[in-house]
């Protein structure tokens, strides 16, 4: 018997593990995909936002501020990508102005530390990309962003270096109350466990209405995202939003930690929770709004477009708390998701050990090596690992400049790669500009060859999406 | 890491022609840069017939093609560096590469030529909408996997773009055993070549719908269908939408020079080819530094690949052995009325020894038909040629006499255009 299951492992499923492995217990996360981080957490803007948007008073607005506080931290700990690049809402139009103040004020009730406001030529100053028409902004320089794979990664391999097991390819599909705790079905057999925490992202009210009479209802909203080429570099230093007016809504326009630029997303609702293709009207939209708040975006050097659906709820705030005994609710977790996870890790974590009364953990180690960037070490660090490890001299993502050496430690990482979206996302091979034209053949072979399995069991992200079908002339 | 005069990126078509080339030319110190597992570029992926009709007057394979000049390299003993990745180009030519054998390493050449060739334009690049299931390949990955590891990618296939490794692979997949149904081609023509799709398409039975694109992906695991629709001025027309079940898309909607080497080394960049503005001697914007083939611009025949890049490697050894670039008046190429873009985009023409010959390549933006290729040096008509048809799946060459051109030394542009005929 498992002393917490853990339904899900996207960021929140992720950093409520590595809280908990701070106990002593026997944990397990079970998630219905292949790999860490397929569903929100895979598909988002990689913002981390500093806070002053989520209305005060809610736990939105508590959560994404202490997560915002305590992410630099944790990227020091788990050595994943984060940047404390600030934000800005731009406001187009003087007749905005009551609304930049209402969030100007709001932020501060919430606590955000050194908001300001930017009159037009102190914003041009700073972002010279800006659009003539901007009028002034809220300035947030605790704003920032971060890689959300890397980020997600780090808590699971740290939550596994503590004890936490992995069980992947195991949809739930049903909860049901037993003596001292849950039995809990999935694709990969039954377990039982005295705590559950639902942290099931768009499926967290299917989980939720399978223990509890008051349904909940998660809409799957989509936003389309287009990824711009890392030539792009610079175009704007802060992530800049545009203040919701006369003007419309606006969509974002933000740097990545990686050197790209990412513009989206759309928010559109849908019924369908695996729902993440784009739409030719999505991206027509995302288009459309790029050009408000700044000019002459480089629109032209998109490399891929793509989707994820926010987990929404109609109250629009988090939902986080015991709603049977020793069945944790971690739901509705939208945005700003990510941004609060690693305060919702804690928060969902003393819920738990509430619960369970575990004790502390003495072994526990807090930190985690991410994968070793060749690109980061000095000219003599770098040869001297090539000539330890020649697989470190051998590029294989030629937009990417990733080598051998840090797909194979991708690989071999708990929990690890086990596909090529898998290796994409841990080492961003295939990740460029070519999106994997030229490395895919390659990384499918190391990956066939480091897994021992045949190249037509290789896939891109588990399941069925194999790569191969067959031999040549096998039909003829 | 010992240092060499010439430094070649690229050992494929462009690389190899060079490197041969600048050898005869009298340069002895010669590094031949490949990323891959062996010379010959994409060329090795490129199994079916019809390489070298023009330099060799025979129709061999791509290897085969490749093999003609390794052989080559190998008999004038070339060096070359296989597995190797050219990671910086700086502005002062310092290489630096590595490889699992040496290392990281640098190397300070002469003279660098650029021969890394081109990558394909991705999904992501055209806006396709709709999921983003395995089975969505760039004919070139589906290439490399057919004809050198011998997977098969998929067995239900819709091809979109009609360039010519698009055609290429419609028929191989076919003849792999797996059912093309559709080759889709968002422009009102096609961006192969004509015998490509007599050959690939017309000769299977395959259709190609022009003036159409793929507005849908299905299949969240691995595609199971496309939908095409019609285009009018660039947009899909509703109401004109076909499905075809699928579990394979291959996408050949463009060739990108691959110049990401060129850009860190700050050479100036021609916005319409993606690849550097070089003068009549295939040198770019920072003296000593030479491109030819695909970095420079996509061409059709590898055939004209090497004969670009034999010129490159000739200006490159002349540069090593002269110790600098010639300086002298560069009249500027100027192009309009349907021509696209022309290499060179600039001409010196006291450089040009008296019985020499520039050829002039560029592509048009659209068919056309009955119209005169047409160059003129400031006011003077220097050039005319009739064209019956000018298609943009195909290169023109026109060859500019050098005694002409200095005729008109002091000729303020020179401009290339298409009149009626």
């Amino acid at each position: 018997m498992y002393d917490v299951i853990i339904i899900g492992a996207g960021v929140s499923g992720c950093a409520i593990a590595r809280e908990l492995s701070r106990k002593k217990g026997k944990i397990l996360v079970v998630e219905r995909a292949e790999d860490v981080c397929c569903g929100t957490s895979k598909a988002n803007s990689a913002i981390v936002h500093a806070g002053y948007d989520a209305k005060h008073g809610t736990l939105m607005a508590k959560l994404n501020v202490q997560g915002s506080r305590m992410m630099p931290g944790l990227a020091k700990e788990l050595d994943f990508h984060y940047e404390n690049n600030g934000s800005l809402v731009v406001m187009m139009s003087e007749e905005d102005r009551p609304a930049l103040m209402a969030l100007y004020e709001n932020g501060l009730k919430n606590g955000v530390e050194q908001l300001q406001i930017l009159e037009r030529d102190a914003l041009r100053a700073m972002e010279p990309n800006i659009s003539d028409n901007a009028v002034a902004a809220l300035y947030a320089p605790t704003g920032a962003i971060v890689c959300p794979f890397g980020l997600t990664f780090a808590l699971a391999e740290n939550a596994a270096k503590n004890g936490v097991q992995f069980q992947f390819d195991s949809e739930v599909t049903d909860v049901q109350k037993i003596d001292g705790g849950w039995k809990v079905v999935t694709a990969k057999g039954t377990l039982e466990t005295k705590a559950v925490v639902n942290a099931a992202g768009v499926y967290a009210d299917k989980i939720h209405n399978m223990v509890s009479s008051e349904t909940m209802t998660i809409t799957p909203r989509r936003g389309d995202y287009f990824l711009l080429d890392r030539a792009t570099q610079g175009f704007v230093k802060n992530t800049i939003f545009q203040l919701p007016g006369k003007y419309g809504k606006g969509v974002l326009v933000a740097p990545t930690v990686h050197g790209n630029t990412i513009v989206g997303p759309t928010a559109i609702d849908i019924e369908d929770k695996d729902g993440t293709a784009t739409t030719q009207a999505g991206l027509d939209d995302v288009r459309s709004k790029s050009g408000i708040a700044v000019k002459n975006l480089p629109l032209r050097q998109t490399i891929t477009s793509f989707a994820g659906l926010r987990a929404h709820e109609a109250r629009h705030e988090f939902f986080i708390g015991e709603i049977a005994p020793g069945f944790v609710d971690c739901a509705a977790i939208e945005s700003p998701g990510l941004s609060s996870a690693p305060a919702i890790g804690v928060m969902v974590a003393d819920i738990v050990g509430g619960i369970l009364h575990l004790e502390d953990n003495p072994n526990f180690d807090g930190t985690r090596k991410g994968i070793l960037d060749p690109k980061a070490l000095s000219p003599e660090a770098h040869a001297a690992l090539i000539r330890e490890n020649p697989a470190y001299g051998n590029v294989i993502c030629r937009c990417e400049t990733i080598t051998e050496g840090e797909i194979v430690d991708a690989i071999h990482r708990t929990p690890g790669a086990r596909s090529l979206d898998g290796v994409k996302r841990r080492t961003r091979a295939g990740m460029g500009r070519c999106q994997g034209g030229f490395c895919s053949p390659r990384v499918m072979e190391i990956l066939s060859r480091e897994l021992g399995i045949p190249m037509d069991q290789v896939t891109k992200s588990g399941g069925n999406s194999k790569l191969i079908v067959g031999t040549n002339k096998d039909s003829l | 890491m010992k240092e060499y005069d010439l430094v070649i990126i690229g050992g494929g078509p462009a690389g190899l022609a060079a490197a041969v080339a600048a050898r005869n030319a009298g340069v002895e110190s010669i590094l031949i840069l490949e990323r891959d597992n062996e010379l010959g570029g994409i060329l090795n992926q490129c199994i079916h017939s019809g390489f070298g009709l023009h330099t060799f007057q025979e129709e061999l394979t791509g290897p085969e093609y490749a093999g003609r000049f390794i052989d080559q390299v190998k008999q004038l003993q070339i060096p070359y560096k296989l597995k190797t990745m050219v990671l910086d180009l700086a502005p002062d030519k310092t290489v630096t590469a590595m490889n699992a054998e040496d290392g990281l390493f640098q190397i300070h050449p002469k003279a660098v030529i650029l021969a890394m060739g081109c990558r394909e334009r991705p999904r992501g690049a055209l806006n396709i909408p709709g999921f983003r299931p395995a089975g969505i390949y760039t004919a070139g990955t589906a290439q490399r996997l057919v004809n050198m590891e011998g997977y098969l990618p998929g067995r239900n296939v819709v091809i979109l773009g009609s360039g010519d490794i698009g055609l290429i692979m419609a028929r191989r997949m076919t003849l792999e055993g797996a059912k093309v149904h559709v080759v889709a081609e968002l422009m009102p023509y096609s961006g192969g070549l004509k015998r490509n799709i007599v050959q690939c398409l017309d000769d299977f039975g395959i259709p190609l719908k022009l003036s159409h694109t793929v507005v849908d992906i299905q299949g969240k695991e691995r595609v199971e269908g496309i939908t095409l629709a019609r285009v009018e001025n660039g947009k899909p027309i509703p109401g004109t939408e076909e499905h075809y079940p699928c579990d394979t898309l291959l996408l050949s909607c463009g060739l990108i020079p691959e110049n990401e080497l060129s850009r860190s080394a700050g050479v100036t960049i021609n916005p319409v080819t993606n690849g550097p503005a070089v003068n009549e001697s295939l040198e770019t914007s920072i003296p000593g530094v030479f491109a030819a083939g695909n970095v420079l611009h996509v061409h059709d025949l590898v055939d004209y690949v090497s004969e670009e890049a034999a010129a490159a490697g000739v200006h490159a050894a002349r540069y090593i052995l002269q110790g600098q670039s010639p300086a002298g008046n560069e009249i500027p190429i100027r192009c309009e009325g349907g021509v696209r873009y022309t290499v060179p985009v600039s001409i010196r023409p006291q450089e040009l020894e008296a019985d020499a010959v520039v050829p002039l390549r560029f592509r048009v933006g659209n068919v056309y038909q009955n119209k005169r290729i047409v160059v003129y040096a400031g006011e003077t008509q220097i050039f005319q040629r009739k064209a019956r048809v000018l298609a943009p799946g195909e290169m023109e060459t026109v060859n500019l006499k050098a005694s002409v051109l200095q005729e008109h030394g002091d000729a303020p542009e020179i401009l290339v255009k298409l009149e009626d005929a």
